[in-house]
């Protein structure tokens, strides 16, 4: 699998899966089936699956203690412990964690390695992935949340407070001729400069190019589209917002029903965030869960002072010190070593020749 | 054996993956087993003796493994069987998002280009059969997401790379998920093990270490008589006869060390320096013995399977049952304190024939080792130290400028960083650190470790130890630093002769060589050598022809 097949083949799926609801409810009019069935089913196989997928993890023990020691450890009184990226507690590694999954600690140590020959070589800065990284997960958090004024009546004070926050750049932009364009959100924007950022390096970066698959530009690629209809629809070729509150409020409320009046963008709109909802079960982008069940980040470094249990341990062979001292009694004893038995003198000469074992 | 190219030759890398490579895709490249990377295979008797699957003769340069008939349905029940053991490896062949963060993180990759050493691709190797074979996607579409077939091929494949990772374990650190390679390879190697492809410097020393205690093969008489050699030549250095006791019933404290400071120079000084201390500690109340039956702190059955590691680690508890030993200091060595530290304990504990490590000497109670009932010997030292019990001539280690070099293991896998650096500090004047992205958690590997430390990898070795070597170039130029520090055996062992071959100017030394020069015994001669027979500062005249 070369990358120029990958990114056709990722680009051709999104391209067939924006065409498919298309064809569906403007030609064929299946608005039932993608304005609820799809929907549905998309929801339960996402919890479904990544409920299955976290338990599975969870089902196989952790059977040694392994965490990756990024810092000093607790020895002496007098020397001062790393609490954090070496936990001796829970308590640590609460902090650990929290750091990991809201800051990207471990990927914020990146660097970038420039090798000169020499050879010198050298470990440059390189932030650039850690802060695309966030902004791209960050700005998909803003999103959804302020997604939740689709499914909540009264809209709650969080979502209100966010989207303002979201929206204060709106005095910046000027409205286009002929189009009274909304307050601009900021998170949309950003997701798909984030997006396209982690296209190009991908695709610009012989190492990475090298190491992709269509599971990596795929999901780009999807959400891509997913964030570009949305904007579309938002900014430019406009849907009735109170039908689509309308179709959104009855799926919520499990009395769903299909409102007149909805553009076919919003089912494309639909449709492609189904399929992500679909797809993230089996793909790699299950790191939202499989993050928290990292054993090298989520245990405490105090294997020493606390015993870990492996639960499937069993018991194995060992050479014991009895058997070692039959083989070696008489050299030991000739060396001056102490021995558990004292050799019997009349079977020495034949030890001597099996003592050679090989 | 093939030959070493030149270090000008060596340096030409290109780091980017050709178009062309990148056309064809990874997983159709082709794998191409070279000499002087690639380690001779394991012997039969090797394995035989420890009842290890498949012992045959056979060559990885060869078409023809040897394996058997089913060996295929081997590796995947043995795949299967380790999904369901190690959350570690079921979530890591789930959550890697190829972010490549990891990619020029790895010295194997820094110092050879090849793609397939950068970490994320040496774990989709196993990553893209678990695919195919485990997951509904992979069966279905095949290469598109991104699976393929386990064959013969990628068997090689893996034995080639998995042999060609040092479980170093800087690439981890790196990865937002904290995904460890050196998980992946340490079960890939065991299901490797598995059909019996291995390598000869790991089967080896596990064979003579289950049956001599040590993976040198020294027999308890010849071990004994090499701790009497030292203890000779540190008669001529000090004008005192240190007696230290080996298999002594009864002892307080039990001392296990990695067999190869016993064996070969400059580990041997080391090995010096612990018997200095250790005789200096006598009159303070010190009641230690060595073991030629638990004669070696390394753990090379950890290369070969989380089985192997326990069988072999078992000796330690058992010997300090039967001595009737209060607790167990261990010496210096890396992966030896990875085993100690996390998995000792879970494999053969509970130790409750052990009491909480108590320094006889200070009454530091050790609350860390306080359920393995183990301490580092630089715990040890540093404890003695800040509480000054130790009378120290830093200014006989004026001759070296130095340098210290984290063994990967202890920093990544323990967290011992400020230990030795204290006790180093407190025993020579001129220490420089190496750049900040080259040390403590972040530090590079020697190139040699988990098992590669053989004569035939050498171009392997000297590319892996390429990063390592560059930074100890640097604080030579910089600095002056001619002595490189460490507390690890394989590491004594590998970075003599990678100096030798990137900055042969600098020599490499043990923690505790330079605390046995330092020390200042009671009732000894005027010192005019160090530890190695080499004049002190200001003695060159005195040393006798």
């Amino acid at each position: 699998m070369n990358f120029v097949v990958s990114i056709v083949f990722s680009g051709a799926v999104v391209t067939l899966l924006v065409l498919i609801p298309w064809v569906g409810v403007g030609a064929f009019d299946l608005r039932v089936l993608f304005g609820i069935v799809i929907p549905y089913a998309a929801v339960i196989t996402f919890f479904a699956g990544l409920v299955a997928k976290v338990i599975g993890w969870g089902r196989s023990p952790v059977p040694f203690r392994i965490p990756t020691t990024a810092g000093q450890q607790w020895s002496l009184p007098w020397i001062k412990a790393n609490r954090v990226d070496n936990p001796k507690g829970n308590g640590g590694v609460v902090l650990r964690m929290i750091f990991e999954v809201l800051l990207f600690r471990s990927l914020f140590r990146n660097t970038r390695m420039e090798f000169r020959n020499g050879p010198r070589i050298t470990y440059e800065f390189e932030k650039w992935l850690w802060l695309f990284g966030l902004l791209f997960h960050y700005a998909f958090l803003v999103i959804i949340i302020r997604h939740l004024r689709f499914f909540t009546e009264p809209i709650p004070f969080f979502v209100k407070l966010l989207e303002n926050l979201d929206g204060f750049m709106q005095i910046g932009i000027a409205p286009l001729t002929g189009y009274q364009l909304p307050g601009l959100f900021l998170s949309g924007m950003v997701l798909l400069a984030a997006v396209g950022f982690l296209f190009l390096r991908r695709l610009l970066s012989a190492q990475i190019r090298h190491i992709s698959l269509p599971g990596d530009y795929f999901p780009l690629f999807l959400i891509g589209a997913i964030g570009f209809t949305g904007i579309l629809m938002r900014y430019l070729l406009k849907v009735d917002i109170v039908a689509v509150k309308e179709l959104t409020m009855g799926l919520v409320s499990f009395h769903p029903t299909i409102p007149g009046g909805v553009g076919v963008l919003f089912y494309i709109h639909l449709f492609l965030v189904s399929v992500l909802f679909f797809y993230f079960p089996f793909s790699k982008l299950v790191h939202l869960g499989g993050v928290f069940l990292s054993p090298t980040r989520n245990l405490a470094n105090n294997s020493r002072a606390v015993r870990h249990v492996n639960p499937w341990s069993y018991p194995v062979k060992t050479h014991t010190y009895d058997e070692y001292e039959e083989e070696f009694r008489d050299k030991m004893v000739e060396a001056g070593l102490p021995v558990e038995k004292a050799p019997e003198p009349e079977e020495e000469a034949s030890e001597e020749e099996t003592g050679e074992k090989e | 054996m093939a030959d070493l190219p030149k270090p000008e030759e060596l340096v030409q890398i290109d780091h980017s993956p050709s178009l062309h490579k990148g056309l064809l895709g990874w997983m159709d490249t082709p794998v191409r087993i070279r000499e002087g990377i690639a380690l001779y295979a394991g012997k039969p008797q090797s394995l035989e003796y420890v009842g290890m699957p498949n012992p045959r003769e056979w060559n990885p340069l060869d078409e023809d493994w040897k394996l058997p008939e089913n060996w295929k349905e081997i590796i995947l029940d043995g795949l299967r069987e380790r999904l369901d053991r190690f959350r570690s490896l079921k979530v890591f062949m789930d959550i890697c998002v190829r972010c490549g963060a990891c990619a020029d993180k790895c010295h194997f990759f820094i110092g050879g280009g090849d793609p397939k050493n950068m970490p994320v691709l040496r774990a989709e190797l196993l990553r893209s059969v678990y695919r195919k074979e485990y997951t509904t996607a992979g069966k279905i579409m095949g290469k598109i997401a991104g699976a393929r077939e386990l064959t013969y091929d990628v068997l090689k494949e893996w034995w080639y790379y998995f042999f060609q990772c040092t479980e170093c374990r800087r690439c981890s650190l790196f990865c937002p998920y904290g995904i460890d390679t050196a998980e992946v390879t340490i079960i890939g190697r065991e299901l490797l093990n598995l059909i019996g492809l291995n390598v000869d410097w790991v089967a080896a020393p596990v064979a003579n270490c289950y049956r001599t205690g040590n993976h040198l093969g020294i027999q308890p008489h010849a071990y004994k008589d090499m701790i009497d050699f030292f203890c000779e030549d540190l008669e001529e250095v000090t004008g005192i006869r240190p007696n230290p006791s080996m298999n002594r019933k009864g002892a307080e404290i039990l001392f296990i060390t990695p067999s190869g400071d016993v064996f070969a120079d400059p580990g041997t000084y080391t090995a010096m320096g612990y018997i200095i201390l250790f005789h200096y500690l006598e009159s303070l109340g010190l009641d230690i013995t060595w073991s030629t039956y638990a004669s070696e702190g390394g753990n090379f059955g950890f290369f070969t399977s989380h089985e192997m590691a326990k069988r072999l680690n078992a000796k330690m508890y058992a010997e300090a049952e039967r001595l009737g030993v209060k607790w167990i200091l261990g010496g210096e060595c890396g992966h030896m304190w990875r085993v100690i530290h996390q998995y000792m304990d879970t494999f053969n504990g509970p130790a409750d024939h052990l009491e909480v490590p108590v320094s006889p000497i200070t009454g530091t109670r050790f609350e860390n080792a306080a359920s393995t009932k183990m301490v580092h010997i630089t715990e040890f030292t540093a404890d003695l130290i800040k509480n000054n019990k130790l009378k120290l001539d830093k200014s006989r280690n004026d001759n070296l400028v130095v340098t210290y070099h984290d063994s990967c293991n202890p920093a990544r896998g323990m967290g011992l960083l400020e230990e030795p650096r204290y006790v180093i500090k407190n025993v020579c004047n001129h220490f420089y650190e190496m750049p900040e992205n080259t040390i403590r958690e972040q530090t590079f590997c020697c190139g040699s470790g988990a098992g590669l430390n053989a004569g035939e990898d050498m171009e392997l070795r000297m590319r892996g130890g390429m990063p390592r070597a560059n930074a100890v170039r640097h604080v030579h130029e910089k600095h002056g630093v001619n002595m490189l520090a460490c507390v690890c055996a394989i590491d004594r062992a590998a970075l003599p002769p990678l100096m030798e071959y990137w900055v042969p100017e600098v020599d490499v030394t043990g923690v505790h060589e330079m605390v046995g020069n330092a020390l200042i015994l009671d009732g000894e001669q005027k010192r005019t050598t160090d530890l190695r027979g080499e004049p002190l500062p200001g003695m060159e005249e005195e040393e006798d022809v």
